[in-house]
């Protein structure tokens, strides 16, 4: 970025919650389901029917709020948008305007270099999803109508942030939390979570906003990252040679690297918000807050706090293992079975994470079960197996449900820890092949590692590779004497 | 003209085998046949009917039947009824079938009542004449020439033709008192929140109540009584306590405190309806009845308020009927936008479109404060007028209209004098208040006048008392 300017960015967040019924009847959330199987007279817009709302929605949105320091207000009224689009059957969108759930909150947000921000919460409400048109060119536009009425919360944040990565660190956050509070899987490349940018820039030192441009349909981090650095320069150059920002909205092209301005009559929307006169305020009693706020999980900051705190694992170890609910979960299942809470983490951020990132799975899906993982790591402690066994033992207890120990004897894999083994075996070996053990002795030590191969060769890598080590040594300065 | 004066009669005939249900149905549609020119009915459904009486006889001598056992009921064509059209006398809808059944009307059905039909209705129950309907006009059966008013014109016409035994209709603005009025039957509007409005076509949300039409006070207070209650549909029904009406009718109870608003008998009022309506104070007075003078002082901004709040939502509730999932689609191969408006344009009448155009622009950006959240709080004052003469009165006496049914046509080129029709019966939908229309004399024409009287939210049980003491003891 030109040093002279700064980014002011605000984003939007939708996150589609897990609830299993809609917002406002009691039609499934399933996603993937038929086209248009989900579906009631309610979410369809038939004449005379009304909305009903699911109480879940309002417990979803106060875990959130509550969980991102908002204030929970009492009484918060919904609101009707209207527009005509084909996806949206009643011709308008029941949503939260003048009074949301949620307001005056934040989040803390770390960067790479460590330094903590916060960035504020204007406020949170909820409100229903639209259909999905589908324009396929033999059908002109085909719509379904699945995800009309499953329930949204729309988080939007104060302009505090100044740089993409900045919004890349925001976004992961959220996602975070609403994983963590089970409230939304936070996918979005399936578009359960959501994200529109306000950008502007202005000179460093500059106390007033410069004029905003919108991006919508980032559907990745990736995409959040490039979409707003690109328009950055964009507002950038056109700044330095002279000209104005238009305010207006852009649409990212995720193939062609580049934002492109909605048409205006597009955006030129008058959405006419009135009060829902078909849903009754919404109120949140103290007690039932207390209720909702009983049921709100360990954060993540704390829980990495703990970490650290309880298993004496370094900051970064903690930060990466409870990035995701799930892997944290697992991580504290394992430790339940071995004390080695260092091991743990490394085979977990090592071998865990690369196949779970690799294959694109969820921890849940993660065939071996965390407990066989903890005992892996206690026949290494015990010296039953070496680590180099236990690698080789990993990827048959990926593919075979079985216990590290059931594979460890049907393979006959338990190691030789017994001196006098192995020292028969070094002695042979030695005696085989004179000539290298005198060029060992000529200086030439990394031969002393083809020794060590030979002895796991002639053991099948059972030997303990530490008695190994030192046999060797010893028999080596034995024969240079 | 009915063998019998009320349900509880015809009840009692039917079981007794006085009474043939079959025939009864018969009777009924043979005169809907003679009466078609009143254009009362959209849909009849005769052999359902026939089908229904056969059935409930059965269990009216088997001992099993429901409070409503064989009572005939019209239904206005904006409720909705499994399988059957719903039109709302709309072109826009003109195909439509619904695919569930209102609330109100499932209630009745469950106690063994008999739909027999659906009504002709002002379009989208927008107007007070009836004359806005895709199907034409309805005509006064009193007096051909003259409309029976709006919007449920049809549901009151085919009550006061005895084509039914009772008919469903919504009020909104008066669309159930006034059309009671100019037809000389009884019709009442509950308070909003008492009927559920659960498959009631949505006009304007906020101030939409179901009610009935009925020949006599008797059966208005059982369809009320039936009908009451909350619905886990419709988040805006109340739980408040369903009174038991039809048990404590009792024609001798004084009790009630009425109030007397002079801004109900200003100017505007015809000479005949002000005499009449005089004519019961001084007799309600003479029968024992404590008359107070009241004061309504925001009376004069209902008309506006109402105009603005219910457009506003009338703009929006009619957003859905816009030719993608199902009723009218312009046959205009046109692209999305142009199909949208070509649709509804081919699809609504002109008053329809008169109140979406006004309702947007009052929801506009730089209007709303001005209008909408203005009238909002003129709604507010409105229903503080309420509960202060409430603080005085049990019950508010005015007349129901105007004037006495107008002649068709009278009236449809001048929209605001249309409105006005309503200035004594849209107070009670800006209150939430129920109010009633009574039946209580005729003009010089021999055309009915009505009077309106008003109560405290929920307080339905009070209206129909001093009503069927009227009925009873005043006009016997």
């Amino acid at each position: 970025m030109n040093e002279k300017y700064e980014a002011v960015i605000g984003l939007e967040v939708h996150a589609q919650l897990l609830t299993e019924s809609k917002a406002f009847c009691s039609c499934s959330t399933k996603f993937g389901n038929v086209p248009n199987s989900n579906v009631c007279p309610v979410c369809l817009g038939h004449p005379g029917v009304l909305p009903v709302l699911n109480k879940k929605v309002v417990e979803f949105i106060t875990l959130m709020g509550l969980a991102t320091n908002c204030t929970i207000n009492e009484r918060s009224v919904f609101a009707r948008k209207n527009y005509f689009y084909p996806d949206l059957p009643k011709g308008y969108q029941i949503s939260q305007y003048e009074l949301p759930v949620c307001e005056h909150g934040f989040v803390t947000v770390t960067s790479k270099d460590r330094d903590k921000k916060k960035v504020g919460i204007t406020r949170i409400h909820m409100e229903e999803d639209a259909g999905k048109s589908i324009h396929d060119q033999a059908f002109e536009t085909l719509v379904d109508v699945n995800r009309c009425g499953v329930p949204l919360i729309e988080i939007v944040s104060e302009p505090d942030i100044r740089s993409a990565e900045e919004a890349v660190q925001y976004l992961t956050k959220l996602r975070q939390i609403v994983q963590y509070l089970e409230i939304c899987d936070g996918n979005m490349e399936e578009g359960s979570l959501r994200c529109d940018a306000n950008i502007s820039v202005r000179k460093k030192g500059q106390k007033e906003f410069g004029t905003k441009t919108e991006i919508k349909n980032m559907n990745s981090f990736r995409n959040l990252e490039k979409a707003i650095n690109f328009e950055i320069e964009r507002q950038i150059e056109i700044i330095e040679d002279g000209g104005k920002i238009i305010q207006q909205t852009l649409l990212w092209n995720p193939d062609k690297n580049e934002a492109v301005p909605m048409r205006s009559k597009e955006e030129a929307h008058d959405y006419r918000y009135f009060p829902e006169p078909d849903l009754l305020p919404v109120i949140i009693t103290e007690s039932w807050k207390k209720e909702i706020a009983a049921k709100l999980p360990e954060l993540p900051e704390v829980r990495r706090e703990r970490f650290v705190r309880d298993f004496n694992l370094p900051v970064y170890d903690a930060e990466i293992l409870t990035l995701n609910k799930g892997i944290a979960d697992y991580y504290e299942d394992i430790v339940k079975v071995t004390k080695d809470f260092k091991s743990a983490s490394n085979w977990v951020m090592g071998d865990v994470l690369k196949i779970i990132n690799e294959e694109k799975i969820d921890i849940k899906d993660f065939p071996i079960k965390a407990e066989n993982l903890g005992e892996l790591i206690n026949l290494i402690n015990e010296g039953t197996i070496s680590g180099k066994i236990a690698k080789d033992i990993f990827p048959i207890m990926l593919k075979e449900q079985k216990s590290p120990l059931e594979i460890v004897k049907e393979k006959n894999l338990v190691q030789i820890s017994s001196s006098s083994e192995i020292e028969n075996v070094i002695v042979k070996i030695l005696e085989d092949h004179s000539s290298e053990v005198n060029t060992y002795f000529e200086g030439k030590e990394k031969v002393f590692g083809f020794f060590v191969g030979q002895v796991m060769k002639a053991t099948n890598g059972k030997a303990n590779p530490k008695i190994v080590n030192d046999i060797l040594k010893a028999k080596l300065e034995k024969l240079r004497n | 003209m009915l063998p019998y004066s009320d349900q509880k009669e015809k009840l009692n005939k039917i079981k007794s085998g006085k009474l043939s249900l079959k025939e009864n149905i018969e009777s009924f549609l043979q005169r809907i046949e003679e009466n078609k020119k009143l254009n009362a009915f959209n849909f009849v459904l005769d052999n359902e009917a026939k089908a229904d009486a056969e059935r409930i006889e059965q269990k009216i001598k088997a001992g099993k039947a429901g409070r409503l056992a064989g009572m005939v009921i019209a239904v206005k064509d904006v409720l909705s009824i499994k399988d059957k059209p719903t039109t709302c006398s709309s072109d826009i809808l003109r195909s439509f079938t619904s695919v569930y059944t209102a609330t109100a009307v499932q209630k009745l059905i469950d106690e063994d009542a008999i739909i027999i039909g659906k009504t002709n209705c002002d379009e989208f129950a927008m107007g007070s004449s009836n004359e806005n309907s895709a199907f034409g006009p309805v005509l006064n059966p009193i007096d051909n020439e003259r409309v029976p008013g709006g919007s449920s014109g049809g549901s009151a016409a085919a009550v006061a033709a005895k084509l039914c035994d009772a008919a469903l209709g919504s009020d909104t603005g008066g669309s159930i008192r006034q059309p009671a009025s100019f037809c000389g039957v009884y019709g009442l509007k509950p308070t909003y929140g008492r009927i559920s409005r659960y498959g009631l076509t949505a006009f304007a949300s906020s101030f939409d109540t179901v009610g009935a039409f009925a020949n006599n006070v008797y059966d208005l207070s059982i369809l009320t009584e039936v009908m009451s209650g909350k619905d886990e549909k419709d988040s805006t029904s109340s739980d408040n306590k369903i009174p038991e009406i039809t048990n404590n009718l009792t024609a001798d109870d004084r009790k009630f405190r009425i109030g007397i608003a002079k801004e109900y008998f200003g100017k505007g009022l015809s000479s005949e309806i002000r005499e009449e309506n005089k004519k019961l104070i001084k007799k309600l007075a003479d029968s024992g009845f404590e008359i107070i003078d009241i004061t309504l002082p925001h009376s004069e901004y209902t008309i506006a308020a109402y105009y603005i709040l219910t457009t506003a939502e009338a703009s929006s509730n009619l957003a859905r009927y816009d030719g993608v999932k199902y009723g009218h689609r312009t046959k205009e191969k046109a692209p999305l936008t142009e199909m949208y408006k070509a649709s509804r344009s081919e699809g609504f009448g002109s008053e329809v479109k008169r109140r979406i155009m006004l309702g947007t622009y009052v929801l506009s950006h730089g209007y709303y404060d001005a209008y909408y959240i203005k009238a909002q709080k003129v709604r507010r004052l409105i229903k503080n007028d309420f509960d202060e003469a409430f603080n005085k009165v049990d019950i508010i006496l005015t007349p129901t209209t105007p004037t006495t049914a107008f002649k068709l046509g009278e009236k449809s080129s001048d929209p605001l004098e249309m409105y006005l029709n309503d200035i004594f019966t849209t107070s009670a939908n800006l209150a939430g208040i129920p109010g009633i229309s009574i039946p209580i004399g005729k003009d010089s024409n021999g055309l009915p006048i009505g009077t309106q009287l008003l109560a405290k939210q929920f307080d339905e049980l009070s209206l129909l008392q001093l009503s069927y003491f009227i009925e009873q003891k005043i006009f016997t």
